[in-house]
């Protein structure tokens, strides 16, 4: 039961964003837009663009992120339908979830297409062997990300100052997972091993995923 | 076993008592008409009752599934009617989610328009959409919080005839309002709540159809 | 009595701190490789320790809020972050005034300092959304989650010294397995600390003060508004 109510709300979450598109346009354009950017201000044939690769691809997911997770919970406000959420059978648990893996499966695919931006103008090095690594560092990482903002979407949701609270609260709290996969995305592209920052990751993503569990019905319900 | 059982039931705002020891035993089948001034706590009662909100201290039970009918639409807007009612329906663990949706929207005389979005719909027949969510999954309570405020006749129509087939089926309503005649006409029993306090708690009197101020006069208006 | 507790803490702290200042400015030696400035170990670290123990503390107490849903803890925690958070910032301001002279940069990015600066602004964003909410008890309830969540921060800035090879000096304190001070260094870093310690007593009881008379106030505001 609880995994079809998280099925349901994860569909719902993504049926909304396909029919109108505003979190995915705002997130891909802002994206790539950031990339060409950079890609100005730097020398994309210096030695160094290798060095703050990483932190450059995952800053500008998380400034993406932030477009996708703030509606996560925003777009429940119309109509109240939040209020109809939560009257229903479905825990608070099995909301949240549902909406986390709509947000992660948002996000991932922005970071996917962007992916090839990145590679194309920088001239990353980003090789078959670099696969599998890379993958799973964006799944460790973009798991973070949406874990938090999800989390801090819904907290935020009913505030005075939404979207000035939602930045403030989530990015800080972002910063040791985005350093994590900054420098184990570095690491893999320069063919590196990742390193202790993996380990860090995975815990910081567990530990995060169980607060949040306990916590989202303290907030959405109290 | 009453059908709704609450129980010393206060909420704090602050130290702030907006509901003070409230307690009211709603036998099954009976009909329920909360009234009160506002601000006296009507809305925050039937929250809490719904899930929406904790009561700081004292307990609330209820046999069976519960609908709610609130201030809100609690419908989407990006997504057809049809799609509306077969998502709550899921939520609410419907063996056939999709034909319960039809069914209920010919109900409610949205039939015709099954496929059309909740956007493109006229205030009307929003207003009958919600009420088909409301009632989707054949609630055993039912509570309703100011239904017929801006209602048009069309959807205060389907909302009359659907709350006496509730009747008839021996369901239980909570049912808060201003519009006195109406409530009371269809109501069994009485509660009176006056700043967070149950003033009075009984059944519907013929006195009270005759003389529809009489509650409030008794009662003071302190 | 509460005054009396007040002064007599005041009193004692500031002669703690008098005494103590006496120590590190006249009886101690410079340092051997960093000169005078070491002394400011002396603020830096009991700051520090007073900041990460209060977060470890507020996040106790919003969990007793959670749990019993008395707004007296959420007043303490909120007090107690509150202070904390002025003692990081001293912590900060501090270590970074030792940076300049020792690796002549104000700042640098290893996994000490940003972990700090990460549980500094986790918690001003804490102060920022208690002051963005009316209604005291939701206030207290999202102000507990914050804290909860930012106290994870502070562990992992406490252990980040161990986990990553960083810029920040290793441990010291012989409390902490360190490599150990010349004898009659470390005494006053725990001197400072006691007296500290008693100051942010003090502000802690003066702001939970605060906080219980603004809910008063909002109470009667809200029967006030009332019918």
């Amino acid at each position: 039961m609880f995994l079809r109510q998280v099925w349901t709300i994860a569909a719902k979450d993504l049926h909304s964003e396909l029919r109108t598109k505003e979190a995915w346009n705002a997130s891909i354009a802002f994206t790539i837009v950031i990339l060409l950017l950079f890609s100005f201000a730097f020398d994309p044939s210096s030695e160094q663009i290798r060095e703050f690769s990483g932190g450059l691809l995952w800053m500008t997911y998380a400034f993406a992120g932030a477009l996708v997770l703030n509606r996560s919970f925003a777009r429940e406000l119309q109509n109240d339908c939040l209020d109809a959420l939560i009257a229903s059978p479905v825990s608070s648990a099995a909301l949240f979830t549902g909406k986390a893996f709509a947000n992660f499966a948002l996000l991932f695919a922005v970071e996917a297409v962007s992916l090839p931006v990145f590679v194309l103008f920088y001239n990353v090095p980003l090789g078959p062997a670099q696969f599998g690594p890379m993958l799973l560092v964006m799944v460790l990482g973009t798991w973070a990300l949406t874990v938090i903002g999800t989390l801090f979407s819904a907290l935020t949701v009913n505030l005075r100052l939404r979207e000035l609270m939602l930045p403030t609260l989530v990015y800080p709290m972002m910063i040791p997972a985005l350093i994590s996969a900054m420098t184990i995305t570095t690491n893999v592209l320069a063919s590196n091993p990742a390193g202790f920052g993996l380990r860090f990751l995975v815990g910081f993503d567990i530990i995060f995923t169980m607060l949040a569990l306990v916590f989202v019905d303290t907030v959405l319900v109290g | 076993m009453n059908a709704l059982e609450i129980d010393g039931v206060w909420k704090y705002y602050g130290d702030f008592p907006a509901l003070r020891d409230v307690g009211l035993g709603i036998a099954p089948g009976s009909a329920l008409a909360l009234l009160g001034r506002n601000g006296a706590g009507k809305t925050t009662l039937l929250r809490i009752i719904a899930g929406l909100s904790r009561p700081s201290r004292g307990t609330i039970r209820t046999q069976g599934s519960i609908g709610a009918l609130g201030h809100g639409i609690g419908v989407y807007d990006e997504l057809t009617a049809v799609e509306n009612l077969t998502l709550f329906g899921r939520l609410h663990g419907l063996p056939d989610p999709r034909k319960r949706a039809e069914e209920m929207l010919v109900r409610v005389g949205l039939g015709r328009v099954r496929d059309g979005l909740a956007r493109e719909f006229s205030r009307g027949m929003r207003q009958r959409l919600a009420v088909g969510r409301a009632f989707l999954h054949d609630p055993e309570v039912l509570l309703l919080d100011e239904p017929f405020t801006a209602l048009d006749d069309r959807a205060i129509a389907v909302l009359q005839s659907m709350i006496q087939e509730m009747r008839d089926k021996g369901r239980t309503i909570v049912m808060s309002t201003h519009q006195l005649r109406e409530a009371l006409e269809l109501a069994s029993h009485v509660a009176l709540l006056q700043r967070g306090q149950i003033v009075h708690a009984g059944e519907r009197t013929q006195q009270m159809l005759d003389d529809t101020g009489w509650l409030y006069r008794t009662y003071g208006d302190n | 009595m509460r005054e009396k507790i007040i002064i007599g803490l005041a009193a004692f702290s500031g002669a703690l701190l008098a005494w103590n200042m006496n120590t590190i400015f006249t009886a101690l030696p410079d340092e051997l490789n960093q000169g005078a400035i070491y002394r400011i170990i002396y603020f830096h670290v009991p700051a520090n320790i007073l900041g990460m123990l209060g977060f470890g503390l507020g996040m106790l107490l919003s969990i007793g809020y959670l749990v019993t849903k008395d707004l007296r803890y959420d007043a303490l925690a909120a007090s107690v972050t509150e202070v904390s958070l002025v003692f990081a910032s001293i912590g900060l301001a501090t270590g970074s005034i030792w940076a300049r002279i020792i690796w002549g940069v104000w700042w640098a990015w290893d996994y000490r300092l940003t972990s700090w600066l990460v549980c500094w602004l986790i918690f001003g964003g804490y102060l920022m959304l208690r002051r963005a909410i009316d209604e005291p008890n939701q206030r207290a309830r999202f102000a507990a989650v914050i804290s909860v969540l930012g106290s994870v921060n502070a562990y992992i800035s406490y252990m980040s010294i161990k986990w990553w090879t960083t810029q920040h000096p290793q441990p010291v304190l012989t409390i902490r397995d360190g490599g150990g001070m010349a004898p009659g260094m470390e005494a006053p870093i725990y001197w400072n600390l006691l007296a500290l310690a008693c100051f942010s007593a003090i502000l802690v009881m003066v702001r939970t003060r605060q906080e219980a008379i603004a809910n008063e106030i909002d109470t009667l505001r809200r029967m006030a508004h009332a019918q």
